[in-house]
């Protein structure tokens, strides 16, 4: 048994928008596996919980007219991985989100739980930062959006309002943001399965006609920093540049001026900073090979 | 003060109902109201699979997943696989086979995850295999024999077909 308080079931958004205003103390739970563990640890213990987990209509991936691609919150990583659209325009999400855990969690984990934990270490969220995701909110006003970037506030908090009954309902990436555009993520862990990121790299690249210039160059750490975080200055050093193993070398080092690593008992700040500019110079020269290009 | 929840779910083929504790996880439910004691209590916190189950075809560690959740799914446990007298299944008879089985807490969660696997009806790379089965530990076999065995199921069963 959990060591829970009441339980509340949403079956629609309405629902759970109704349920958290009414319930403003409860805890939302999607597929459970940081709830029930955090419930299991004894950090939410006796906290009430309103869950979302049978929303179906927040189930599966689309694309919008716009062409914009919408990953409905709940979808599981598991069927993130598997869905045709993601691995025609967003194999690199696909593949992050096949690093989170294990099989079984990646069935029962969701996109949108990973991200409104607000942990900096969340395999799909330094790629949608990457690709600079748009995080939407239902609540008692209707839709909110925003960037990814303004989502996280701090380490393990986001902007959900909860006294406007919000939820997250989507995941959206624009067709410019995923069109012409080839990504790779890194995650440095101790093991293969089962383990949480000592650094999480996505970069995705988008090449000039002939190949042979960075137009577009988009790079993203987990765990370099509290939360997600962009490496801004290493992209505006690339972008415009030729496509040569020098400035991506140059590239790589530039990281150094964005990252904030720190020393935890998963590794020295040290380590860190060394595979943030090594996995940066793969991950570039990945994306580039990806795009059609020659390194 | 206790809350109870009527579900009404599929295990192993047949249609069941039970007013359950919503504190309940999976695990709790099919082993204390449903005597399906192949699901193990393990780590209880959703990292080394002995408790895994399949839920509307996909493996969950049923540790980390509410009782109440269940409304409405096809769940599957290892007593499912049993044939109608009791006979093992192709992947249960290769464990033993294979000595894929030393102590045999992990088994159950390991068979069902490889059921999974074999369901899909692919043929899968020893790398896939591996990463497929990540997802539970193992003190006994070095895991060497469990690979084995699915392995040679999934042989088996794509030279049927």
């Amino acid at each position: 048994m959990y060591d829970m308080g009441t339980f509340y079931e949403a079956k629609s958004v309405q629902e759970a928008v109704e349920l958290r205003l009414a319930h403003p103390e409860a805890d939302i739970i999607a597929g459970g596996t940081d709830v029930l563990v955090q419930m299991r640890e004894g950090r939410r213990a006796g906290k009430s919980l309103i869950s979302i987990y049978g929303i179906d209509e927040l189930r599966g991936i689309r694309l919008e007219d716009d062409g914009t691609i919408r990953i409905g919150s709940l979808t599981s990583f598991s069927h993130i991985t598997r869905d045709p659209l993601i691995e025609k325009y967003l194999l690199c999400l696909g593949e992050a989100v096949d690093q989170v855990g294990g099989p079984q969690i990646r069935n029962a984990g969701t996109i949108g739980g990973n991200t409104c934990n607000g942990v900096t270490s969340a395999d799909s969220s330094s790629t949608l930062h990457a690709y600079d995701a748009v995080i939407e909110l239902t609540g008692k006003n209707g839709i909110r959006r925003l960037p990814i970037q303004e989502f996280y506030i701090k380490a393990g908090v986001v902007d959900l309002r909860v006294e406007d009954g919000e939820i997250q309902t989507g995941i959206l990436i624009s067709k410019d943001s995923y069109e012409n555009t080839n990504g790779f993520y890194i995650k440095y862990a101790m093991r293969n399965a089962m383990d949480i990121a000592t650094l999480g790299t996505s970069v995705n690249a988008r090449l000039s006609a002939d190949k042979k210039t960075f137009e577009r160059v988009r790079i993203a750490y987990g765990v370099a920093g509290p939360v997600p975080l962009r490496a801004t200055t290493a992209e505006q050093f690339i972008n415009g540049k030729e496509v040569t193993p020098e400035n991506i070398e140059a590239f790589s080092k530039e990281v150094l001026n964005d990252v904030h690593a720190r020393d935890s008992w998963r590794a020295a700040k040290d380590f860190r900073e060394h595979i943030a500019v090594e996995s940066a110079k793969r991950a570039l020269i990945e994306s580039v090979r990806r795009c059609g290009g020659e390194v | 003060m206790a809350q109870y929840q009527l579900i009404h779910f599929t295990l192993n083929g047949k249609p069941v109902e039970k007013y359950i504790d919503v504190r309940a996880s999976l695990t709790d439910v099919l082993r204390n109201d449903f005597s399906m004691t192949s699901v193990k209590k393990g780590c209880e916190v959703g990292e080394c699979g002995a408790c895994n189950v399949l839920i509307d075809g996909e493996c969950y560690n049923s540790c980390i997943y509410l009782g109440v959740w269940a409304d409405g799914k096809n769940i599957r446990t290892l007593e499912g696989l049993l044939g109608p007298d009791g006979e093992l299944s192709d992947i249960q008879q290769a464990f033993m086979d294979e000595t894929a089985v030393q102590c045999g807490f992990c088994t159950p969660g390991f068979i069902m995850t490889a059921v999974e696997i074999l369901e899909s009806g692919k043929e899968y790379s020893e790398e896939e295999l591996r990463k497929l089965l990540s997802g539970h530990l193992c003190r006994c076999t070095g895991y060497e024999n469990i690979l084995r065995a699915v392995t040679k199921v999934m042989k088996q069963r794509l030279k049927k077909s």
